[in-house]
């Protein structure tokens, strides 16, 4: 089944391309299988009611491929249609594979969620909402019955609200500069709290809280991969295999090296003090630096590595 | 929602071994088309689901062109519309054709 369109070079940006651009060449080649493909047309029966267009897969694509060879389950979003959000079918198709591979442990033993989404889809907001709240409970299940699930964040709906509560219970997150994760976006935020709370046009600002580099140097994300595909595909091979058994002992250390999180940061009132607070030498040149230089800054900074999920 | 069928007898089949393809994605000024093979080599068929109102003429326009030029027999067309112009659509079709005729790649 190809669902993917014209082959293109695997430096192709991450940021721009769409869910299934990403996963063709994400994953080894031709290796994709797709589960509820779009010739089945399960799309949302309640779009129609407010006269909005629906997508034959939904939003969502489910399947199952190779990455250097080992086999993995991946989900993907596709952040161009209504915003990548989390809905009834969409949010069915992604729950469907995760439980699917919580209880048979004949599938392969990796989940990837190529998250890209800004929440759930407030047209259809209960089952959105419910969507989210049973992922994240499969997550966990999923996890504790030795299922490694891995986010990969780089869209340009980054992973807000339902897919930003996702992407905190899994096993690692990859991001990337132009990823963003967080729970209340920006607008919100600004909307409910004004302007001078923040402001939702100043990308600089935005990208300073809720950015895949900030997310990096603080240990909110575990690997950073430059905007392409390719490197997505890197950071992830390196990621397989290293998540740690999901047991008391691991939650405990994820809430000691939080604790240590909000000891060392808890005070900053900006993006700039926490990384200075982390001891970056010169952290205004932090969002301008180009990648490989933003990896070695990193690989020197205290906490970004103490992953303990 | 404005939902158009046309239906078409095209000069013969396009190449090709794909079962079924898709391309685009619904966006605004996007659109997804899904492409089948599953209809009789001179046949095709184009089914259009758009929240656009008025606009049936220019798509028919739109899609006799393509099958002019294309030839897309055995094809049953499926489009989710966001609101695509008539160019985008026609560049969409084209794409759809030739990752068909490309193959399962």
């Amino acid at each position: 089944m190809s669902e993917t369109g014209r082959p293109f070079a695997a430096s192709a940006s991450w940021f721009l391309s769409t869910a299934r651009e990403r996963l063709a060449k994400l994953l080894d080649a031709g290796s994709f299988t797709e589960f509820v493909p779009p010739s089945e047309r399960v799309q949302s029966p309640h779009l129609a009611l407010f006269d909005l267009p629906a997508a034959f897969d939904d939003g969502m694509i489910v399947g199952c491929g190779r990455l250097g060879g080992k086999s993995v389950l991946v989900a993907a979003q596709e952040g161009q249609f209504m915003g990548g959000t989390f809905a009834e079918v969409s949010g069915a198709k992604l729950l469907g594979l995760i439980r699917a591979a919580r209880d048979d442990e004949k599938l392969p033993r990796t989940i990837l969620l190529l998250l890209d989404s800004g929440g759930v889809r407030l047209q259809e907001a209960n089952a959105g909402e419910l969507a989210v709240a049973e992922v994240m409970r499969a997550i966990v299940e999923a996890r504790a019955a030795g299922v490694a699930v891995i986010a990969l964040v780089g869209g340009r709906a980054g992973a807000f609200g339902g897919a930003g509560l996702t992407a905190a219970t899994c096993s690692a997150i990859v991001i990337s500069e132009q990823g963003r994760t967080g729970v209340t976006g920006p607008e919100v935020i600004e909307t409910n709290k004004g302007v001078e709370e923040f402001d939702s046009r100043d990308k600089a600002l935005v990208w300073s809280v809720t950015g895949g580099r900030t997310r990096r140097l603080i240990g909110g994300a575990d690997a950073y991969a430059e905007d392409t595909v390719a490197s997505f595909r890197e950071a992830t091979l390196a990621l397989m295999g290293k998540a740690r058994p999901f047991d008391l002992a691991t939650l405990r250390a994820e809430l000691a090296r939080l604790a240590g999180r909000v000891g060392r940061l808890g005070g900053c009132d900006s993006a700039v003090a926490m990384w200075s607070a982390l001891g970056v030498a010169d952290p205004r040149a932090t969002a301008d630096m180009d990648d490989p230089a933003f990896v070695a800054l990193v690989a020197d900074v205290k906490g970004a590595g103490d992953d303990a999920r | 929602m404005e939902n158009l069928k046309l239906r078409f007898t095209t000069r013969g089949p396009i190449p090709g071994t794909a079962r079924s393809t898709i391309v685009g994605v619904v966006a605004s000024g996007n659109l997804e088309v899904l492409l089948e093979r599953v209809l009789d080599q001179n046949e095709c068929a184009v089914e259009i689901a758009t929240p656009v109102r008025g606009y049936d003429d220019v798509w028919k326009a739109v899609v006799a062109d393509f099958v002019e030029r294309a030839s897309p027999g055995g094809m049953r067309i499926s489009i989710n519309d966001g609101g695509a112009r008539p160019d985008t659509v026609a560049l969409r079709l084209m794409q759809g054709v030739r990752t068909m005729e490309a193959g399962d790649e």
